[in-house]
């Protein structure tokens, strides 16, 4: 029998399983995509949130453990466990050797795409190379991969794990679990679900892209749940971008992302802003837009630059459409010509004189319109134009499983002593909405490793942990 | 999917290919994705562009040197539907630039069928070389003693070579030029020439980037394909290094070969072939285990043909040391020569070709680093 057990095939379990391994016991990973689909949502992401007190490695000035904090407490509005959060937050300090160590490679601030080299260190490559380092690294350490490997149920005996039922019918035993399977947001029906029938009649989720793997479907999640597993969050809550309406259903990624929103004006389809482009730059606010779009009618939303802002954002995927006068654009983006001419022309009617620097939060603002935009507020007037089709791009869900410091689960108020939880099944303890950039991966790592050593530990190898 | 054929089909693509049509829509993928930038200077080269036309593209697959690490790490490679392969890609665009700025133009085409090229060249040089021999021997009794001249006068190696060597220079290095007036508009600053030599002598972009190598068979990194390139060239180098010499022998200071085998020319004909051994025999296996998604199977063939051909040659010039003073050496020159003519015929038409254009390309990211971009992204 296996001594560690961990399902899911990520970032987090992939540190689990790492750390279980390093801490002496023998590990068993089940990864329920098949050998091309490894990894999950980690493959999508590019960077890690690091504290740091003064510039580190790749990392530049300093972003201290109470910034780090603050900026947390910022996004999530205060729907966070502060202590579960410091955690986070200190090991992201010094996780970065130990994740040298298994072949993952950081990347010194080139053009750095998301004002971030501050804040967040880089994968050379991206989040596949670090999936890929990791899995390389676990297959030397003799960690027992198995792809196409979905868990649907748990068997437990006294809120202790006993063994894992795959779909395909085997069931594997061990003397500890991890649990990293990931949120639920490729699974539609339970979106749905969570987010009902909104006022226009029409389900939110049925416009939903998701922007990663189509293996997160919660099944694990929601057997959890029934078996009585204390749950956090709110299955509405998500990390949710704003992406080209054009992407795939799944798998997306980050190349969807539309960065001109804070150039222009967003309207939707009644040709109507409903948002303040310019609350701040597009990275801080990114995680924000897939929200405002769910909340409009069909989740439907369109950015609007004029000529002036080519080449001042990040080039899109999709070419927007590119039209000479306002009529057309309309009719090639199916919107009222109309509407959408005075928006803009009380738009441009708003907009104050000022310094345009899209580099700094600028003085160009609007006044006497609602909603105003209060930075990078120029008149769109300079043909061609260009229309983006915007819709809610699901990253990650955050309902998950409540935990603690030692990443431990908690069925009916009682702690679990061998059946522990990590990355997106437990972000939500941390984010109970809202998201900053690298925080997921943070998260991940952290009780990843935590939850790692705790299972070989539960399992009888050395010691355990708290942080 | 729809949008993605959408994009190969756009306005810009007039005058394309469609291999260029697939680099400019994988390159406009990745300019939105970024994740790669650390790994070669495709990619930092590709960040200073909005779109792509048939120059950039032109010159961004010759910068590409077919690692495999952008592949591997490409959360968009097969089978997502986005079907991203860097390196496959640029690889075909490669071959299309090598027929498209051959000279003379016609002679192009025979980069399509490389493999039968090379083979009929060697052939037809070996075939040439046997019959000069006989041609050439009045009294085939005389005692050869090692001396190549008494099978083959000199001036009659340094006619024929020389005119096939100044030919295939000649039209490599018009190609070069042509090359590089299409992707540069600009002249090379000292520096510059300076950092893409230096990055073209040490293979810079074989590193990976963190310096753990590229790819071959898997996403695992292996420095071997850098070192068997590095045995190749500087082997190669070696060798040319070693005839340059010999000439100079010759004409000079009016040294007739045979050379002992502690003379310059010798020692270094000897370190340059061991490693125009080592190289190959390399190179050979490690393209054998090549991952399918690596570049472009079609050009197979004239990758294993240059490799073959220059362990051939490596391999022939050794055993003609070893035995110059045997009753095979004429036998053996004939072969070396042979093979060496070979490689000299098909240099312009083959896989030579490759560092000739990747020289001028990393030439072009040279200078491109150093002006400024237009861009203003809002990056830091």
């Amino acid at each position: 029998m296996t001594d560690v057990l961990v399902i899911g095939g990520g970032n987090a379990a992939l540190c689990a399983a790492l750390m279980a391994r390093e801490s002496g016991a023998s590990v068993t990973l089940l990864e329920s995509a098949p050998k091309e689909w490894r990894g999950g949502n980690s493959s999508h992401t590019r960077n890690i949130r690091c504290m740091h007190e003064e510039p580190q490695d790749v990392l530049l000035e300093s972003y201290p453990e109470d910034e780090y904090w603050q900026d947390l407490l910022k996004v999530t509005g205060g729907l966070t466990n502060e202590p579960l959060a410091r955690i986070a937050i200190r090991e992201s300090a010094t996780c970065r050797t130990w994740m040298q160590k298994y072949g993952v490679h950081f990347q010194a601030p080139l053009s750095g795409t998301l004002h971030l080299s501050r804040t967040n260190a880089f994968f050379m490559g991206g989040g596949k190379a670090l999936v890929n380092a990791y899995y390389r690294s676990a297959e030397k350490a003799g960690i027992d991969i198995q792809y196409d490997s979905e868990v649907t149920s748990i068997e437990l005996s006294d809120k202790q794990f006993v063994a894992a039922h795959l779909k395909d019918g085997r069931r594997i035993a061990a003397k500890s679990c991890v649990l990293a399977a990931g949120g639920f947001e490729s699974n539609i029906e339970w979106q749905r679900e969570a987010w009902g029938i909104d006022e226009h009649g029409v389900s939110p989720a049925d416009n939903f892209l998701i922007r990663g793997t189509t293996f997160n479907k919660g099944v694990l999640l929601k057997h959890m749940i029934a078996a009585g597993a204390d749950q956090v969050g709110d299955p509405t809550q998500a990390h949710m971008a704003a992406i080209d309406a054009r992407s795939p259903l799944y798998d997306g990624g980050i190349c969807t992302r539309i960065d001109c929103v804070s150039l222009g004006i967003v309207v939707n389809k009644h040709a109507k802003r409903f948002y303040d482009e310019g609350e701040d730059f597009w990275p801080k606010r990114y995680a924000i837009w897939g929200r405002l779009v769910a909340q409009q009618p069909d989740q439907i939303a369109y950015s609007i630059i004029d000529s002036k802002s080519i080449g001042r954002f990040m080039p899109p995927v999709f070419s927007g459409n590119e039209s000479n006068s306002l009529d057309e654009l309309a009719s090639k983006l199916g919107l009222d010509a109309e509407v959408l001419k005075n928006t803009v022309q009380e738009f441009n009617a708003a907009c104050k004189p000022g310094e345009f620097d899209h580099t700094t939060l600028d003085n160009c603002h609007t006044e006497g319109i609602a909603p105003e935009k209060t930075h990078w507020a120029t008149t769109i007037e300079v043909p061609p134009f260009y229309g983006y089709p915007l819709r809610p791009g699901v990253t990650f869900t955050y309902l998950g499983l409540k935990t603690d410091e030692t990443s431990a689960i908690f069925l009916n108020g009682t702690r679990s002593n061998n059946l522990f939880v990590a990355g997106e099944m437990m972000a939500g303890n941390i984010l109970g909405k809202g998201y900053t950039a690298g925080i997921g991966m943070a998260i991940g790592t952290a009780f990843g490793r935590i939850a790692g050593r705790n299972a070989a530990f539960a399992a009888g190898n050395e010691s355990r942990c708290n942080s | 999917m729809q949008q993605l054929n959408d994009l190969i089909q756009e306005a810009r693509l007039t005058g394309m290919s469609d291999q260029e049509g697939e680099v400019d829509r994988i390159m406009t993928i990745c300019n939105a994705c970024r994740y790669c930038e650390g790994f070669c200077a495709v990619f930092p080269a590709m960040t200073r562009r909005l779109q792509f036309n048939k120059a950039d593209i032109n010159y961004l697959a010759n910068l590409c040197h077919n690692c495999g690490a952008c592949l591997h790490s490409c959360q968009y490679a097969p089978p997502n539907e986005f079907a991203v392969n860097v390196p496959q890609a640029m690889a075909a665009v490669r071959q299309e630039t090598y027929v498209e700025y051959a000279w003379p133009k016609s002679f192009g085409r025979l980069y399509k069928n490389n493999g039968v090229i090379v083979a009929l060249a060697c052939s037809l040089a070996l075939a040439f070389f046997l019959w000069l021999s006989t041609a050439l021997r009045e009294n085939s009794n005389v005692t050869l003693d090692g001396n190549f001249y008494a099978v083959f006068p000199h001036n009659v190696l340094v006619l024929i070579f020389g005119a096939v060597f100044s030919f295939s220079i000649l039209a490599l290095g018009i190609g070069f030029y042509n090359f590089w007036r299409n992707i540069s508009k600009t002249g090379a600053s000292i520096a510059a020439i300076g950092e893409s030599a230096h990055d073209a002598l040490t293979m810079k972009y074989l590193d990976g980037g963190h310096g753990e190598g590229c790819n071959n068979e898997d996403d695992g990194f292996t420095l071997w394909r850098k070192r068997f390139h590095h045995f190749t060239f500087y082997g190669f180098m070696l060798c040319f290094a070693s005839t340059s010499v010999a000439t100079l022998y010759h004409y000079v200071l009016k040294l007739d070969a045979p050379y002992a085998f502690n003379s310059l020319p010798v020692i270094l004909g000897t370190v340059g072939g061991l490693g125009l051994l080592i190289g190959p025999i390399g190179l050979l296996f490690l393209n054998l285990r090549r991952n399918p998604l690596h570049g472009d199977a079609r050009q197979k063939p004239m990758d294993r043909a240059f490799i073959l051909l220059l362990f051939l040659i490596s391999l022939s010039g050794l055993f003609l040391l070893v035995l110059r003073e045997s009753a095979l050496m004429s036998y053996l020159l004939i072969i070396h020569l042979g093979f060496v003519m070979g490689l000299f015929l098909t240099m312009p038409y083959g896989k030579f070709a490759h560092g000739i254009y990747r020289m001028a390309a990393l030439l072009k990211n040279a200078v491109e680093k150093r002006q400024p971009s237009t861009l203003k992204l809002g990056s830091d």
